[in-house]
């Protein structure tokens, strides 16, 4: 387990050659190496091609920290334009190091700069650990439920 | 879920000490503060103690100290030594429990249970007192009169004010 500097982190976007190292650190925590999953990723919000689409990394001395990934969308579920968080994730053995709040505040910062003043994230109720990340940087309930159903066969 | 008596006394007591875990708190300061039975208080001080949450702290000055890990200590977690939390506890024993509308409302009421459950595993001692400093930042520093003043009038909007950081 390498030990991470804070200071020796450095926030940047998404290159080719990082996800390799992304995918192996969404395997140590999912335990599944989906590499088709990642490239579409990439491509769709890595290249940076289109606004508001961030996929960001944590750089550290030992290479990759952490990733996460944003969107700003509008009026999805009758909301006006937010920022959407619907991935994050940091090294097991990186963590209690300040690098997730870093990526947080870097993916908020974009959405920031484009105007928009809320964001949002979804999470499994029993995903206890990155549910108590996000609140303690002060995300409180959303004004939305998540609903599903079985569909039927 | 609904919080028993003793279960709010614990919060406030946990949540008081850790303000500043170096200085003991009294259990009449809290008591005070809260407007709470010092009696009823004290229990729940001892047996926040028996946890190893709280230390007491003897003598002149003395008082109780928070003693565990604040980013690690979750609501939950002092719920859970005053709240039989397992499951909703006496559902299927009570009138009409067993009948297809009461199994429909205990499903209903399971949900919100699970949401609450989850909402308090997720947010710990730590986040609470960030939380506790926005309020009194905004304005609510002698927080609970006006609060409940204010949500029994207008319960929507002000709970959307609230809960925003």
């Amino acid at each position: 387990m390498n030990r991470v500097r804070d200071a020796a982190v450095r926030v940047r976007q998404v290159r080719q050659a990082d996800l390799e190292a992304v995918i192996v650190l969404d395997a140590q925590v999912t335990g599944l190496k989906k590499a088709d999953y990642w490239a579409e990723l990439y491509r769709r919000y890595g290249t940076g091609r289109r606004r508001g689409r961030q996929f960001l990394v944590a750089e550290g001395e030992h290479g990759i920290e952490g990733f996460v990934i944003g969107e700003v969308r509008d009026w999805e579920f009758g909301s006006p334009a937010c920022g959407w968080v619907f991935a994050i994730n940091v090294r097991p053995g990186a963590r209690q190091a300040g690098i997730g709040s870093r990526l947080l505040e870097a993916v908020c910062d974009g959405f920031r700069k484009l105007g928009v003043t809320t964001v949002r994230t979804l999470l499994a109720r029993d995903n206890n650990l990155v549910l108590s990340f996000f609140r303690a940087r002060g995300m409180m309930a959303a004004q939305f439920i998540p609903l599903e159903m079985e569909l039927d066969r | 879920m609904r919080l028993q008596k003793a279960t709010r006394f614990a919060l406030y007591s946990v949540l008081e000490c850790a303000r500043d875990p170096q200085r003991p708190v009294s259990a009449t300061e809290i008591a005070q503060k809260y407007e709470v039975s010092i009696h009823h208080l004290s229990k729940v001080l001892r047996e926040l103690g028996r946890a190893g949450i709280l230390e007491a702290a003897r003598g002149v000055g003395g008082g109780y100290r928070f003693r565990g890990n604040p980013r690690r200590l979750a609501l939950m977690d002092v719920i859970a030594l005053f709240e039989d939390i397992s499951s909703r506890s006496g559902a299927g024993r009570e009138p009409g429990a067993r009948t297809d509308v009461g199994r429909s409302l205990g499903v209903v009421l399971g949900e919100i249970d699970e949401i609450a459950k989850a909402t308090f595993r997720s947010i710990t001692v730590d986040t609470m007192l960030k939380l506790a400093r926005r309020q009194k930042r905004a304005g609510y520093g002698r927080g609970n009169a006006v609060i409940s003043a204010s949500a029994a009038t207008h319960p929507p909007d002000c709970a959307r004010r609230h809960r925003r950081p």
